[in-house]
């Protein structure tokens, strides 16, 4: 492999591990706080995609459509927290994974009814639809370059909303004792369902960023729900942080993995959480 | 009479089947500090969690600043000045100290900001040498300090200690009850559960045991002391 390529497989595995990221670290907060497995989540990402579908088809643009699929799918996350959910904190794992289980059947449903079951592309902004010239043969897009940056930025945003901000804190402190958080005069229940709304949105934005590079096709919330529970399992239950390095090691690993041994690229990021898991059973990082 | 802040009238809560208060008549007025006695099981923290709206009574009523709150969200009984060090203490592990302190500030109701974290520091300066440290590697004494400091921290007119010198060693114990008397030297209304009757005795104003559920005794530290059959029967103390 020459330089070229190792820089451009290295971006591409930094693309991949950092939008993972923005779906994983939805799910680890929702696992790891509120103790709630959510199957569905990887919905939201499909229903992120779908939107920005729909929308740019609408209005024609892919910022407004962005926007507008925000606020959205907070809505939508703050709605299902309120009337579902919330519901579930006191219930074992069972009743969770039946209610999410049950909930991708009915967001595909509802999906296959709105924007039908067919396949689509959304194109690229103009503005970033340039390339830039790595070598005589090799390029490599701006948007991905673009993702990657937003990506960033907002790991960034939750790591010091997470670690440096009072609602951070009171986010981690009711991981701990949601009553004794309660008793300090704080409506925890409230926070909780920000902190969903907030997963869900991250999800769903993933999934509009996803869009112009991936298509959006019915059923692809699923594949990034199972790496995304990888993500949850080798970063630790809970830790955003945990959840950040394990995604960049499953972007490396994916992405390397088909260029070096193609025939067994499906295997990599599995034998990766098996060596993590037995060198760290809880996940490299402990809890929040 | 001074302000009544803290009220039950008939209290009957239940933890499953089993009746745990059998109507408590408990009330705590702005700046007294009251002694809660009676042996493991009696209805003490019962009662709290019943009046915090941590346990929906099954009859009777809860008031906050003469509002009836009866099963209201905890959040918003706290909110209104009641404050509460729960038995085991409660601290948050995952957080550090300097978080357990600055996640908990809020004015008291009356607006005020006589707590600060400087002043919780200044208190307890044990802490103020742990502020890094996350909370479940602190000593015994040293998390009792860190809750009540938490507790301050939220401005109250009520503050109430479930056990708090429970397992500590003596010298330790002596140091909360010193800052437990700073406490109501300041006006702030104090609710003390302990097991150490002569300590709680020598700072309330007034005292209640509870005997399955039902108030037994209500009176002054004096008339409990010129009763020590009382304590000897209820409390199982010489």
């Amino acid at each position: 492999m020459d330089l070229t390529t190792f820089l451009i497989q290295l971006l591409n595995a930094l693309q991949y591990g950092l939008l993972l990221f923005l779906v994983a670290s939805g799910l680890t907060l929702i696992f790891g706080i509120m103790g709630i497995i959510n199957l569905a989540h990887g919905s939201f990402y499909m229903m992120g995609a779908y939107m920005a579908f729909a929308l740019t088809s609408a209005t024609g643009n892919l910022f407004v459509a962005i926007l507008l699929g925000i606020a959205l799918s907070a809505l939508i996350g703050f709605l299902l927290e309120w009337g579902l959910f919330s519901r579930l904190y006191k219930r074992d794992h069972l009743d969770q994974v039946l209610l999410t289980y049950g909930l991708i059947l009915v967001f595909e449903e509802i999906r296959s009814m709105i924007v039908g079951d067919d396949v689509h592309g959304v194109r690229i902004p103009e503005m970033l639809s340039a390339s830039i010239q790595l070598s005589e043969t090799l390029s490599y897009p701006v948007y991905r370059l673009f993702m990657s940056a937003v990506c960033i930025v907002l790991a960034v945003l939750m790591y010091w909303l997470i670690r440096h901000t009072r609602l951070g804190m009171m986010i981690r402190a009711g991981s701990s004792n949601r009553e004794m958080v309660q008793s300090l005069g704080i409506n925890i229940d409230l926070i909780y369902r920000l902190v969903f709304a907030l997963g869900v949105t991250l999800a769903a934005f993933a999934g509009m960023l996803a869009a112009p590079v991936s298509s959006v096709y019915p059923g692809m919330g699923n594949q990034v729900l199972i790496i995304c529970f990888v993500v949850v399992v080798i970063g630790g239950v809970g830790s955003v942080w945990g959840a950040l390095v394990a995604a960049l090691l499953i972007g490396l690993a994916d992405t390397f993995g088909k260029v070096i041994i193609p025939d067994y690229a499906g295997l990599t990021v599995y034998l990766l959480m098996a060596a993590v898991l037995l060198w760290r059973p809880e996940g490299i990082f402990r809890r929040i | 009479m001074s302000e009544t802040l803290l009220e039950a009238e008939g209290l009957h809560s239940f933890y499953g089947s089993s009746h745990i208060l059998h109507g408590i008549d408990f009330v705590v007025r702005r700046g007294e500090t009251i002694g809660l006695m009676g042996r493991n099981g009696m209805g003490k923290t019962t009662l709290i969690r019943s009046m915090l709206g941590h346990v929906r009574p099954r009859h009777g009523r809860v008031a906050v600043r003469g509002k009836t709150m009866t099963g209201s969200a905890p959040y918003l009984i706290a909110r209104k000045g009641i404050a509460y060090v729960p038995e085991g203490r409660g601290i948050f592990p995952n957080l550090s100290v300097r978080e357990n302190l600055l996640m908990a500030a809020k004015p008291g109701i009356d607006g005020r900001r006589d707590w600060t974290y400087e002043r919780v520091l200044e208190t307890f300066p044990r802490l103020g040498e742990r502020l890094t440290n996350g909370g479940g590697q602190l000593s015994g004494g040293e998390q009792q300090m860190l809750t009540i400091g938490r507790a301050l921290m939220t401005n109250p007119d009520v503050l109430i200690l479930d056990e708090a010198t429970e397992g500590l060693a003596p010298l330790i114990a002596k140091e909360i009850w010193y800052i437990v008397r700073q406490i109501r030297a300041t006006g702030i209304a104090t609710i003390v559960i302990d097991k150490n009757h002569a300590a709680v005795t020598s700072i309330s104003d007034r005292n209640v045991i509870l005997v399955k559920g039902k108030v037994a005794f209500e009176g002054s530290s004096a008339e409990l002391r010129a009763q020590p059959e009382l304590l000897h029967k209820h409390l199982g103390a010489g």
